[in-house]
């Protein structure tokens, strides 16, 4: 097994401590090293002050959310040899305020994220023994988001405006619009339908390239917008 | 919405210009969308020196000829052109994004954006040669 000395260059701070600052760690990877495995090896071996988040370590529970040479990862399914780079940058997620080292506020993510009502179906209802709806494999897509933030932080207009819905709230919102399931999608729209929620996005798509479960939250925005767009027409020609 | 939970971060405050152009590391859709800006704010910079050398023409006709000639040096043709390409890429995103923003072929936005700046870049050359032909 081949192995290597990789630099990690990582972002540190600790509230009421001094500015943010990177700090560098050398670490012996080998070809099945993660960035998180190693960021854990820091933890153990070098420096016990070193925070992040994780859980699965299979991109299943979305905990370990950051910035990995300048784009938006999960840290558990980037193999270190894969960046071909001697040297690694992470970074917190950016657009969420910074709480230590790598770990940012989630706050604001499901502040927003739960005001758009939660997704309804999971994977489970298309298990064998589930008694599915004709054609509601083709709403599967946006219940796989697994609220990492990522498409957060690869907003550009995230980074612009502190009261923006972002793209993760406006997907889970398209999700209840496009199959209510019973609910009343109206609210919902009117609530979306405003400066800060789907017209303020400005179709960088940053997020569909950062989203790791292949939910598009831009092309939901896009939906969305089609959607009010229907509903002003019609008002308009009092319909 | 006002009572959404604001996404300031103390430590690290909103920098949107290193939002809208930091693309590193980007794709093609942020580039897009940078350049979309660069050259809005290109464009609108460039609409107030118009009006303001518009103004030259109640100086009288001295001053007037005197820009002109001055719009004839091959420096100023090329910045013609600078401001041609802004034009035409503007205005060939633009209808990328108003098409995509309605939920017209956001599939396709990629393809949309190929064809749409193609066609622009076409228009830039040809625009460009004779700018410095015609």
């Amino acid at each position: 097994m081949v192995e290597r000395d990789i630099d990690f260059k990582v972002f540190r701070y600790k509230q009421g401590g001094a500015a943010p600052a990177y700090q560098t760690f050398r670490v012996r990877c080998d070809e099945n090293t993660t960035v998180l495995v190693a960021l854990q090896d820091i933890r153990r071996d070098q420096d016990g002050t070193l925070i992040m988040r994780h859980s699965c370590h299979h991109a299943s529970c979305g905990t370990c959310g950051m910035r990995i040479n300048g784009r938006e990862e999960l840290g558990c399914v980037v193999k270190v040899f894969d960046l071909n780079t001697s040297t690694v940058v992470v970074e917190p997620m950016r657009n969420m305020p910074v709480i230590s080292d790598l770990v940012v506020d989630m706050g604001p993510f499901y502040d927003r994220f739960n005001s758009a009502g939660m997704p309804l179906m999971r994977e489970s209802e298309f298990l064998d023994e589930a008694d599915v709806a004709e054609g509601l494999e083709a709403y599967m897509r946006c219940e796989n988001c697994i609220e990492c933030n990522l498409c957060v932080s690869a907003c550009p207009i995230m980074g612009t405006d502190p009261t923006y819905l972002g793209p993760a709230a406006l997907a889970a919102a398209w999700r209840v619009v496009e199959e209510p399931r019973g609910l009343d999608a109206k609210p919902l729209l009117d609530w979306v339908d405003s400066q800060n929620g789907c017209w303020r996005c400005h179709v960088a798509y940053e997020c569909n390239e950062a989203c790791p479960s292949g939910v598009f939250p831009g092309d939901k925005i896009m939906s969305l917008r089609r959607e009010l767009t229907k509903r002003k027409f019609r008002r308009l020609f009092g319909r | 919405m006002d009572d959404i939970q604001p996404t300031t971060d103390p430590v690290r405050p909103k920098a949107p210009l290193r939002s809208w152009f930091d693309v590193r590391g980007r794709s093609m859709s942020t580039l897009a969308f940078a350049l979309n800006r660069l050259t809005a704010v290109g464009l609108t910079i460039y609409l107030f020196l118009h009006l303001s050398v518009l103004s030259l023409l109640v100086r009288g006709p001295e001053s007037w000829d005197s820009f002109v000639a001055l719009a004839k040096h091959p420096l100023f043709l090329l910045l013609d052109v600078v401001l041609l390409f802004g034009v035409v890429y503007h205005m060939a995103n633009g209808i990328r994004v108003a098409l995509v923003g309605m939920g017209v072929g956001h599939a396709r936005h990629k393809t949309l954006f190929y064809v749409l700046v193609g066609i622009a870049l076409v228009l830039f050359v040809v625009g460009a040669v004779l700018i410095f032909t015609g």
